[in-house]
């Protein structure tokens, strides 16, 4: 419309009004969708809110009942307790043993899942062998059935091997689990790189490591912070698989906490409870925080071919 | 001359889809042969195949003398320019002229010496220190050529180099890669849908359609001697006329008129009368003052007329065929004016209708 206007009448658009066209910031439709905006904001982070002031309480404080009143005297005596005193069953350490098992359990976890994932996108998107598609459908089944078809599996699976109970068995879990999905990632990744480039670097005499080494992986920091933000919180938060195939020496952060909030003896101690969850959630939260630029821009990556 | 590249049998399916059948090629050594063909045509897929990019289900490629059907691309000797540039984006434009010769594990005094002869012959000496990404398309090619130059081979592949260059771009660089083959003489085998780079840059060229190589021959035997309709129709820009008829006892009958083919250089004696296929250029069609001494003169109506500066392009009535006149740019011809022509029965082509062979 406007265009043809001004196609008809240039004279009549000399003679107008000038400058950048005048904002109106309070519209109806803007009072709307920022207060919906808001809202939802607000119906979000209510409960971290709730967990950051009770936490920060005393317990004579919390038994006046007033859960979102900020607190009139702040104490990190509960975050002191969650990390290194709170019972869990037998040990009275705190979360701080829980939190070593889980780093002791993501860091192989990681480097593994994410180093033999990346080589098997890499394998399967430019080296296709007869039969890779098929081989590619059959590990894709696998991210669609249930962890918890699997479980008893794999505890005998386990038990065999002799790494039933261990920390290195739940690596090799987790390592499995992980396969499909970030193999999925970077298969489609590196399918989106062009061809020809590939076989320019053949061409070059770079045969399937260095191709992989000093052609492809410099130009997939993207999606390679796409998978370890995936894998990271996908272990650091598993509670299945820690319960199921470790003891309560070797249980995980989350295992733990749950022993804790859970446990049934004496007093429950919701500024412990609350600081134990805060304290818990931190890896994950650190990991988004960092990285969140890259994750967004790896996962467009994948998904825009060309 | 002697053979760099021989091609035996060549066979390549994809399923059972066959790209290639039975496909015979010798390309001489210092040779520029153009593989030229539209899409799908399996141009590409017959240069991948020379450069080992692509397992060939059956026949041999030899190279300079030695059988390299089996040999990854790099045991070739070859190198390979692509039409995405395909430049390595991480690495500055001497890493990647340089990242072939140190997978070869080349000295590295040598490898100065050859990335800096490249850039010198290129012209990109104050680039070796850029990224890809800033660099613009024609200094890119330049650089993928520059990193087919420093192998030091005597095959160089390429596949559609300059398809993704603007057009003046690709004019200028066109014209390089002719001056580099005449400075270097290698053998250059190139891929290219368009008619214009192959008839300019070839020594030989090859049209492909279907997997199979329709005509090999020079520029100027394919543009002048087509051996099969789809040839003639496939070179030459506006293409050429086609007039179906009949050839009885030496004269092409068309309708009510009559071409007696004096001077036609035929492929075989013509003893059977049998229905064929005409075809004559737009530029072979001479106008005006020429007229009078063409062989055989006709009457056209002008149906319309496309002015194009350098020349004129009249879209004509021939009886009840339309017909393309290509005329001086100076022309001044007018819709619904009757145009008197003059064709040569020597510089047309004659196909049998049937076969679409050569006559």
């Amino acid at each position: 419309m406007a265009n043809s206007d001004t196609m008809a009448a240039p004279a009549a658009l000399a003679a107008g009004p000038r400058g950048p066209k005048p904002k109106r910031r309070m519209t109806r439709g803007n009072i709307m969708v920022y207060g919906t905006l808001f809202i939802f904001a607000l119906y979000y982070a209510l409960p971290l809110y709730v967990m950051v002031v009770t936490s920060l309480k005393g317990m004579p404080e919390i038994r006046m009942g007033n859960i979102f009143a900020p607190p009139m005297e702040v104490t990190f005596e509960p975050w002191v307790k969650a990390w290194s005193q709170a019972c869990t069953g037998i040990n009275c350490d705190g979360l701080s043993r829980g939190f070593w098992n889980s780093v002791r359990i993501l860091i192989p976890s990681l480097i593994l899942s994410v180093a033999v994932a990346s080589v098997n996108g890499y394998a399967l998107s430019m080296w296709k062998f007869k039969g890779s598609e098929v081989f590619f459908g059959i590990l894709m089944i696998g991210a669609f059935i249930p962890y918890q078809v699997m479980l008893y599996p794999i505890v005998i699976l386990l038990r065999e091997a002799g790494l039933y109970g261990s920390l290195t068995g739940l690596v090799l879990v987790h390592v499995a689990f992980g396969m499909p999905i970030n193999t999925l990632l970077f298969r489609n990744y590196f399918a989106s790189i062009p061809e020809e480039l590939f076989k320019a670097a053949r061409v070059d005499g770079a045969g399937f490591w260095a191709i992989f080494f000093k052609i492809m992986l410099p130009m997939s920091l993207p999606i390679f912070v796409v998978s370890l933000i995936i894998q990271v919180t996908g272990i650091w938060n598993d509670f299945l698989f820690g319960a199921s195939f470790t003891g309560p020496d070797l249980y995980p952060m989350t295992v733990q906490l749950n022993n804790i909030v859970n446990s049934v003896q004496g007093v429950k101690e919701y500024n412990v409870n609350m600081a134990a969850t805060l304290l818990t959630g931190l890896v994950p939260l650190t990991i988004y925080f960092v990285s969140g630029k890259l994750f967004v821009r790896g996962i467009a990556a994948g998904a825009v071919k060309g | 001359m002697t053979n760099s590249i021989e091609i035996k049998n060549l066979d390549l399916s994809f399923g059972a889809v066959k790209v290639l059948q039975d496909l015979n090629l010798n390309i001489g050594t210092g040779e520029f042969l153009v593989l030229l063909g539209s899409s799908g045509c399996g141009k590409s897929t017959l240069l991948n195949c020379i450069a080992g990019l692509l397992e060939v289900t059956d026949g041999q490629i030899f190279i300079k003398g030695k059988n390299v059907t089996w040999a990854e691309p790099s045991e070739r000797g070859i190198g390979m320019v692509f039409q995405s540039y395909a430049l390595y984006p991480q690495m500055t434009v001497k890493g990647n002229l340089s990242f072939g010769l140190k997978n070869a594990r080349v000295p590295k005094a040598e490898i100065e010496k050859r990335v800096a002869r490249a850039a010198e012959i290129l012209q990109i000496e104050a680039l070796l220190d850029r990224k890809p990404g800033a660099l613009s398309g024609g200094q890119r090619q330049r650089v993928a050529i520059g990193r087919a130059l420093v192998r030091d081979v005597d095959v160089f592949l390429f596949d559609e180099p300059l398809s993704n260059l603007d057009a003046k771009l690709r004019v200028d660089l066109r014209v390089e890669l002719k001056r580099l083959h005449n400075q270097l003489q290698n053998t250059m085998v190139y891929v290219t849908h368009d008619q214009v780079e192959a008839m300019t840059l070839a020594d030989r060229i090859a049209v492909m359609k279907g997997g199979k190589i329709m005509q090999l021959g020079t520029p100027d035997e394919i543009y002048n001697q087509p051996r099969n309709l789809y040839v003639a129709d496939f070179i030459g820009s506006p293409s050429m006329n086609f007039l179906e008829g009949n050839l009885e006892g030496g004269a092409f009958m068309v309708d009510d008129m009559t071409l007696p083919m004096t001077g036609y250089d035929f492929a075989a004696p013509q003893t059977a009368d049998r229905p064929a296929i005409i075809g004559i250029r737009p530029e072979h069609v001479v106008t005006g003052e020429l007229v009078r001494n063409a062989p055989l003169q006709f009457e056209a109506d002008v149906d319309l007329v496309e002015p194009m500066g350098s020349d004129t392009l009249v879209y004509a009535k021939l009886g009840q065929h339309s017909f393309r006149i290509r005329m001086d740019g100076q022309a001044r011809v007018h819709a619904g004016e009757a145009l008197a022509i003059g064709i040569d029965p020597a510089r047309a082509s004659l196909f049998d209708k049937a076969t679409e062979d050569r006559l």
